[in-house]
């Protein structure tokens, strides 16, 4: 035995869910998206995830080793990011675009600003946002590599189900339910990121909170504005659709970068919901999800101020 | 069935297996006892006795210092040794009454009470501050206090916490099983005082066994009722009691009272019983020792002024290494860096641990996720305050409800990034608290 006893401040338990635990949970609830993505797409998608975590992981290393702060790899968080990254890339991209991002997003959006849980935007998101305004054509390129393991059905005009909606195409539900179609490398399986969103929920490492108010504040204005009115094919749609679930599921709820308030997470969700509407429905391009995530994450010390929770007993009178 | 609950809280592993079944133990003390002055909330006691003056079991030995005091009685029968500073169970040297047990364990006569309705309230309430009756779950603000609101008639509920929300603590759990009928005796001393008040016996869902005997016993006491509680911690917090039953909120600046609500804990309510009923003052109570550092654990009937040493050693002894003892609970207990100090009226548990959880754990950065505001039963945001105290923010921390905190330690326990939440909190709390206290 140690000769002293140890003394410390109460309580003097601890619950076991620590910060690796819950990245490790999320990249576990990434996996079936991940799995699926590689089948469908093939070995260069395969290549592109091993790139990206390798980008985020190592970046975070180097810059902690300069600036020889403590090094933060064995959380995960960089893990995920890159995975997270990997999964909104084309599967066309080029070898250098992961590498690029996965700088970006550690680098510049996460450890520059203080690292982990002090970055105010979602590394992964601010990374392909940089790469869409950057690399335009390459981030934009959905054709399917040809040595895809997958069966992926094509569209008349060749683009993504999103883009071909807008267009005024017609599009084939169930394959986008099931995923066999163009797009992100992670996001064409709604069912997929289902799975996984069942697994955050079953350890509740997320709740329902933001997803649903996301999607349904998202339904809602779709039926409102979409001009198709109460047409729930095309509602159906643009919820499978483009990077909605994915989005809704596992980057709407980065707690980093969403209100830490119960309340301001449903006006979050609320909001995200109406600016990924505008953005889809009245913008330029047919997806609107990393930019309306991204742009809400800028709102939420606002959200926060307006929604902070009134202390047990102080509600009603003053005193 | 419907339990009644709060909002917030956690549910730390709860230990209860290792003590829940073993009976109370009657623990005959040593040699020496000491009784420190302060063992409550309020002026310290002050003594009556001189080194050297034989005292009888049940004698006073220290009167109250003041009215929100309380007296303190010797729990055996022996010589006065002196009066000396000793180390208490929460690392404070404090003054002290020496008593040598002779061990005859004679005691002063006892006045006992016939008939409940031959007192009137002024006896009642004199009797409970004669036997020296403090809360004894924990805080030790004196009953008869508690009872004597501005205004009584206001009072519609006597709420007897029975929850034992701390993990590993059985010690109120032994006393509904082995002794209802002094709970339920002394819940009818204390509504005698209370006209219109109803007695509700708030016991958390994990103690089915004393839900339904409790039930059966107060089949036919029209003023009480058994409320089973949802198993949560802090559900025996007083606020989160108050407000399970009532639906009523307090904050920070209010008193139970205000609410129409006095809440004690299950051993007040026994130490009321014996206090009004049997002329005993409080020279014992029930103590739980146990923890997986301790060989056989279980839960003592133990007079007040018994060293924890001799308590751990009529529990086994310790399974070394223990890394941790803490006087009370997991989640509100003071760890101790010295065991050999004294039982006192609100020492309800000691707990070894042979691993000390919270070294282990090593500190990282917040990641926002909001566990510890869904934890907490105060509705704050706890990871904020902590930054606040850290920073020295401390009009921020107020402004932020920061002494609104009841410093139950969810959100430490919740927070992944295992930062000291509930300890930069207090710690700031007493800041304020000081601050407050300096002259203008």
């Amino acid at each position: 035995m140690s000769d002293l006893l140890h003394i410390s401040s109460s309580p003097h338990v601890r619950s076991k869910v620590s910060t690796s635990s819950i990245m490790q949970t999320v990249l576990l609830a990434l996996l079936p998206a991940t799995l699926f993505g590689i089948y469908n797409f093939g070995p260069h998608a395969l290549l592109l995830v091993i790139l990206s975590v390798a980008s985020c992981v190592a970046t975070e290393a180097i810059y902690e080793k300069i600036v020889k702060s403590k090094l933060t790899i064995k959380d995960c968080s960089a893990a995920v990011t890159g995975l997270l990254l990997a999964l909104n890339l084309p599967p066309t991209a080029p070898w250098w675009i992961p590498v690029i991002g996965g700088i970006f997003a550690i680098l510049v959006v996460k450890q520059l600003f203080g690292g982990l849980g002090q970055n105010f935007m979602n590394p992964a998101l601010g990374a392909r946002c940089f790469l869409l305004i950057s690399f335009t054509g390459r981030m934009t390129n959905f054709a399917v590599p040809e040595n895809a393991w997958g069966n992926v059905v094509d569209t008349v005009s060749g683009a993504t189900p999103l883009a071909a909606l807008k267009a005024g195409e017609s599009v084939d539900l169930m394959s986008m339910l099931i995923g066999n179609t163009k797009g992100t490398i992670g996001e064409t399986s709604a069912l997929a990121i289902l799975v996984g969103a069942a697994i955050l929920l079953a350890t509740q490492v997320i709740d329902c909170r933001i997803p649903l108010t996301y999607i349904g504040s998202f339904a809602v204005f779709v039926l409102l504005f979409g001009g198709h009115g109460f047409d729930l094919s095309y509602l159906a749609a643009h919820l499978l659709g483009g990077g909605l679930m994915l989005g809704a599921w596992f980057m709407a709820t980065d707690y980093v970068t969403t209100p830490i308030t119960k309340k301001g997470q449903l006006v979050y969700g609320v909001c995200l919901g109406v600016f990924t509407g505008l953005f889809r429905i009245f913008g330029g391009s047919a997806e609107g999800v990393s930019y309306a995530i991204i742009f809400c994450n800028l709102l939420v010390p606002l959200i926060e101020r307006v929604t902070m929770p009134v202390a047990f007993g102080k509600g009603g009178k003053k005193s | 069935m419907a339990f009644l609950t709060f909002k917030g809280g956690v549910h730390p592993y709860d230990g209860k297996e290792l003590s829940k079944e073993k009976p109370i133990v009657d623990f005959i003390p040593g040699k020496e006892l000491v009784y420190p002055l302060s063992q409550h909330i309020g002026a310290p006691a002050r003594p009556v006795v001189q080194k050297g003056d034989h005292v009888l079991a049940g004698q006073m030995i220290a009167e109250a210092g003041g009215f929100v005091s309380a007296p303190i009685h010797a729990s055996v029968s022996g010589t006065v040794t002196g009066i000396k500073r000793v180390l208490n169970n929460v690392g404070n040297k404090v003054d002290a009454i020496i008593i040598e047990n002779d061990g005859q364990y004679e005691s002063i006569p006892e006045e006992k009470t016939e008939s409940l309705d031959s007192l009137s309230k002024e006896e009642i309430l004199n009797r409970i501050r004669q036997g020296g009756v403090v809360g004894m779950g924990g805080a030790g603000f004196p009953t008869h206090v508690k009872l004597s609101p501005k205004e009584p008639e206001k009072i519609d509920y006597i709420l007897v916490n029975g929850a034992e929300c701390e993990p590993y603590l059985t010690s109120d759990y032994r006393r509904l099983l082995e002794q209802p009928e002094y709970v339920i005796g002394g819940l009818k001393c204390i509504l005698k005082l209370f006209d219109h008040a109803k007695g509700c016996i708030c016991i958390e869902d994990n103690k089915p066994d004393c839900i339904s005997l409790m039930q059966e016993l107060v089949r036919n006491e029209s003023r009480i009722e058994v409320m089973p509680l949802k198993t949560k911690y802090p559900q025996g917090a007083e606020r989160c009691l108050i407000y399970a039953v009532t639906g009523r909120e307090i904050n920070s600046s209010m008193l139970p009272a205000d609410a129409g609500c006095v809440v004690d804990n299950v051993d007040t309510v026994c130490a009321v019983y014996r206090a009004v009923m049997e002329g005993h003052p409080v020279t014992d109570r029930i103590v739980t020792v146990t923890g997986d550092g301790i060989t056989q654990p279980g839960n003592f009937r133990v007079k007040t002024g018994t060293s924890f040493a001799e308590l751990i050693e009529a529990a086994g002894g310790l399974k070394e290494p223990v890394e941790k003892i803490i006087s009370g609970g997991p989640m509100m207990g003071f760890a101790m860096y010295d065991y050999h100090v004294p039982v006192v009226k609100t020492s309800s548990a000691i707990l070894c641990m042979k691993k000390d959880p919270v070294t282990e754990a090593e500190e990282t950065a917040c990641i926002n996720c909001g566990r510890c505001v869904s934890g907490c039963p105060a509705h704050l945001v706890p990871s904020r305050l902590a930054t606040y105290s850290e920073e020295g923010q401390e009009e921020r921390f107020v402004k932020n409800n920061g002494m609104e905190c009841v410093e139950c330690g969810c959100c430490s326990f919740i927070c992944p990034a295992k930062r000291h939440l509930t300890q930069s909190i207090r710690s700031m709390r007493k800041i304020v608290l000081a601050n407050r206290k300096k002259p203008k």
